[in-house]
């Protein structure tokens, strides 16, 4: 298919602006600050620039399309409702630097938002203001700076432990934060190894990241353990909620003993993913971190009504412009309305449907460890691999076949040729079916015809893609006049890197 | 209970799979969880309502704001009531793009990752840059990711910020610095604009200078000076930006800036208090393997037909963990998308001709505020665009609630951000605003100014 910019031609246009009469003429702009050459925009008309969006559209896969059970994405179903409100002007065409008095009906839904957020996490305040849960854990790492920066032991304190499970954003984040990762291993169960725990937590620990259930969907054992070991050194726990899906009314980071969560709001509480966000990773803390979170502060006022209170001394400051992205919270607080203490069943289900097809699949992929899952589970295609030289990347191009988006794949890294599978609370048992007899019949098919697995996809708009050559002759935007041609030397195999966390 | 509208299983769906696992109730499948982290009580929260219901109870919420359809508004300060046309929410709004994932499998995301691919070469062009991301979260994040970059490029430890860019921006720098090990200095303005000499002095031993053009009062920097100065002093010059200012300012990598970066709402997000919108990071080709966050590449398949991938995934948290080059995973894609509809409807004519209109309309604003109202502007001698600051003879902040009373929002009171100013007021003119509109702005100013 054509870029936009192949279907541009001089002249054309879609947009016709407004012409105000009898105004002074545009003031002379000095000449070393003028735009000397027009950008190449494209130029279309409306329409075209409609077909041309609504195509792309078509080459795409969304949770609206199907089933979509991308591990550690938790791409559940996203209300239509949500997108009205939204969109209503009184939230869309609201400015964040309003005066708190022509503002009170959003900042009494973010102020109702955290409260809701709190009682879910079991801690005691929130902050809204981080854009996605990688900046969430970021800023949650800084208020942990923070924390020992006041009690003195900020140049003591350099550790963050991280499990070997753990998404790349928790060690990425911690290295931005200034701190060193210390990493510790999964046992056995596919819990964290508590007797490497042991000897790697001292006075010199910050903290512990920690994903629970983890990205192996499952529920560490241990947990209250970990929580002594950590405590007993006077560190902190730190609870990355992208799997928060699992435990909604069942089980509450802060009860567990975590004293910092980021919630993704786009996972958990159904912000629509965007083609790759917008998110909303809003922490909630213990009240013993609460003076250092981000300004301002969304606070109800003695009279009742709502504010902004910046005055707090010992903030980290701001990591995001304003309050953080209102759009998504009003999504996500209208999910949370839709629900209420009906939670606890939403995260049932997700793990009903989640042991379900597991149960489903284990006779015919590898299980690194047999235990019930939460909400998602990781199988791996370690003996397809060996007997038939079918890899889990053919397995997921193969899925496309079936009309299924793939589950995150080489995540985590502990188990080789892993599958990822997190079906949410949305979907029926015919669509559970139906994707639990497409794996079966593909971990046939590498038995008997394993081309179909090596050559698929065979019905999306393109095949495989060079992502080796895309890698090493980077070619990131369109290059007008000298933009390459496609030749037609083969593609090189697609790299078998972490795809989907 | 009902069965809720957003699940699905029956009494027997459910006996199904639970026999299916082997166990005899949902309660068991917790049976992983210690007994003290179990939670014993129901979540204590609202009934759960029904869409009608949840409608009823939002919308009375958002009625409760003033919003720019309700009250004349002149405020910007970094975000701004342009007109966002109804392509734009058209395509946003069809599923397969709005309730996709980050296309980590390319084959099922070719719609997401050539548009993206779109926006990076839109992105490019109007900054005259080689390289564009995917998009940041907003357009302060932006300016702490291009000082990571910075860091890592020139093995510095310090970072220059003028005072006239946002102090939202300076903000959010400051505090990712910590974790960075960075200095953060300002360099205070000259009458409203960056004096080169100055920063001289501030920039040597730099990892970055970040200005921004036009900059938080509006007024335009000697920018190429202040780029030229940056990189004698071996410092990274970062260029924050406005992009629906660039059909008639230059491109930044066209004087030289080593970034571009800024905030993206102004082209085709609404303001919706304060997000989602995107921020823009682009830069020139030296520091493509520096950059933060996703990008998407040209590739082949193996039919030897052109195709979209992300590329350069090895400077990524999920590969390269502690040593990537931002932890960046979900980023802003679906307002970037926003970003290049609208680039797209505009197109390189009507880009210049926004760009024009909000300068005769600003120019149209001065004057009416001068001669209806007897404001003064505080900048006189600069230019400006899209934004200028006047003096309303009495705090600001009161003249904003005075104003309001009478149905007008006339701008920002910089004395929220900068000492001596408690009786400026920054106003905003967009598009959007009509002469008409502009002179009512002059009346009720000229009423409640002191």
């Amino acid at each position: 298919m054509k870029l936009i910019y192949e279907k541009s031609q001089a002249g054309r246009r879609a947009s016709a602006l407004p012409r105000y009469e009898n105004l002074p003429a545009a003031p002379e702009l000095p000449e070393e600050l003028r735009r000397a050459k027009p950008a190449r925009l494209p130029e279309v008309p409306e329409f075209e620039l409609v077909r041309h969006f609504t195509e792309l559209s078509t080459r795409n896969f969304g949770v609206d399309t199907g089933f979509y059970p991308l591990g550690s994405c938790t791409m559940k179903y996203n209300p239509r409702i949500n997108e009205r409100l939204a969109a209503l002007p009184g939230f869309a065409r609201l400015h964040p630097l309003q005066d708190e008095e022509g503002a009170q009906g959003a900042l009494e839904l973010m102020w109702r938002l955290q409260e809701i957020l709190a009682e879910v996490t079991g801690l005691d305040a929130v902050s809204l203001q981080p854009a996605a849960g990688s900046q969430g854990e970021l800023t949650g790492l800084l208020l942990v700076r923070a924390y020992f920066a006041a009690r003195g032991e900020r140049k003591e304190r350099r550790k963050v432990v991280i499990p070997d499970t753990a998404h790349g954003t928790n060690p990425a984040s911690v290295t931005m934060a200034g701190y060193e990762v210390t990493p510790v291993r999964t046992d056995a169960r596919g819990n964290i190894d508590v007797d490497d725990l042991r000897g790697k937590v001292d006075e010199h620990t910050a903290a512990l990241m920690l994903t629970n259930p983890s990205t192996l969907g499952l529920f560490d054992e241990n947990i209250e353990e970990i929580t002594r070991i950590f405590h007993g050194v006077g560190a902190l726990m730190y609870y990355d909620g992208a799997n928060l899906n699992a435990v909604c009314g069942i089980s509450r980071p802060g009860d567990m003993g975590f004293d910092i969560v980021h919630i993704n709001l786009h996972k958990t509480f159904s912000q629509p993913h965007g083609g790759g966000g917008p998110g909303g990773g809003p922490i909630a803390v213990r009240d013993t971190l609460e003076p250092f979170l981000p300004v301002p502060a969304v606070v109800r006022r003695d009279d009742g009504g709502f504010g902004l209170d910046y005055d707090r001394p010992q903030t980290i400051g701001k990591v995001r412009g304003f309050t953080g992205p209102f759009g998504v919270f009003v999504r996500s607080y209208a999910f949370l309305r839709m629900w209420g203490p009906r939670l606890r069943e939403m995260s049932e289900v997700a793990v009903l449907n989640a042991n379900y097809v597991l149960a489903r699949l284990k006779d015919a992929y590898d299980l690194p460890f047999d235990r019930l899952c939460m909400h998602e589970f990781v199988v791996s295609a370690r003996s397809l691999k060996k007997q038939h030289g079918c890899t889990a990347l053919d397995v997921a191009k193969r899925l496309m076949d079936y009309g299924f988006h793939p589950p995150t794949i080489y995540f985590p890294l502990i188990v080789p040729e892993a599958l990822m599978v997190e079906p949410t609370e949305t979907e029926t048992k015919e669509t559970l079916d139906a994707f639990c007899d497409a794996l079966l019949a593909i971990a046939r098919e590498a038995g008997e015809e394993p081309e179909l697995l090596k050559e698929a996809p065979h019905r999306q708009p393109v095949k495989r893609l060079d992502e080796v050559r895309a890698a090493k002759q980077p070619v990131v935007k369109y290059g007008f006049g000298e933009h390459p041609q496609p030749d037609s030397e083969p593609a090189q195999a697609a790299t078998k890197a972490p795809s989907g966390v | 209970m009902t069965q809720h509208p957003f699940l699905a299983l029956t009494d027997s769906d459910r006996d199904e799979m639970l026999s299916t696992i082997g166990i005899g109730s949902v309660e068991e499948l917790f049976r992983d969880l210690p007994a003290a982290v179990r939670f014993g009580r129901e979540l204590d929260l609202e009934p759960a309502l029904s869409e009608q219901e949840v409608f009823a109870h939002v919308a009375a919420l958002a009625e409760r704001n003033a919003d720019a359809s309700r009250e004349l508004s002149f405020l910007g300060a970094g975000m701004y009531d342009h007109y966002v046309p109804a392509v734009v929410d058209a395509i946003l709004q069809r599923g397969e793009l709005l309730t996709a994932y980050t296309p980590y499998q390319p084959e099922m995301s070719q719609g997401v990752l050539q548009a993206i691919f779109e926006y990076q070469t839109a992105v490019c062009e109007l900054t005259g840059m080689d390289v564009s991301n995917a998009s940041g979260y907003d357009g302060t994040s932006v300016a702490a990711d291009a000082c990571y970059v910075a860091k890592h490029a020139t093995g510095r430890d310090k970072v220059v910020v003028t005072e006239a860019t946002n102090p939202q921006v300076r903000q959010v720098v400051k505090t990712f610095a910590v974790g960075f090990g960075l200095e953060v200095v300002e360099v205070p303005h000259r009458g409203g604009t960056t004096d080169p000499n100055e920063l001289e002095r501030a920039a040597s031993d730099a990892a970055a200078v970040i200005f921004q053009q036009p900059n938080f009062f509006g007024c335009l920097e000697p920018a190429p000076d202040l780029v030229a100065v940056a990189t004698d002093a071996g410092a990274l010059p970062v260029a924050h930006v406005d992009l629906l200012s660039l059909g008639v300012l230059e491109a930044p990598g066209r004087y030289g800036a080593a970034l571009a970066i800024g905030e993206g709402q102004a082209a085709g997000n609404f303001p919706s208090f304060g997000g989602p919108n995107y921020g823009f990071l682009a830069a020139r080709q030296e520091f493509i393997r520096r950059m933060p966050g996703r990008i998407v590449g040209e590739t082949v398949d193996t039919a030897g037909e052109r195709g979209y991938v992300l590329t350069l995934q090895t400077r990524e948290q999920h590969i390269r963990r502690e040593k990537a080059t931002s932890n960046i995973t979900t980023n802003q894609t679906l307002l970037a998308l926003g970003g290049v509809i609208y680039l797209t409807w505009l197109g390189p004519q009507g880009l210049r001709e926004l760009g024009e209109t909000c300068l005769s309309l600003a120019a149209h604003a001065k004057q009416r505020l001068e001669e209806r109202a007897g404001l003064e502007q505080v900048f006189a001698s600069q230019t400006t665009f899209k934004e200028f600051a006047v003096r309303v003879g009495r705090n600001a902040r009161e003249v904003v609630a005075a104003a309001r009373e009478r149905g007008v929002h006339p701008g920002y009171a910089l004395g929220r951000d900068y000492e001596g100013m408690d009786d400026v007021l920054l106003v905003a003119v967009t598009e959007r605003r009509t002469p008409e509109e502009i002179d009512r702005l002059a009346d009720v100013l000229a009423e409640v100014s002191g």
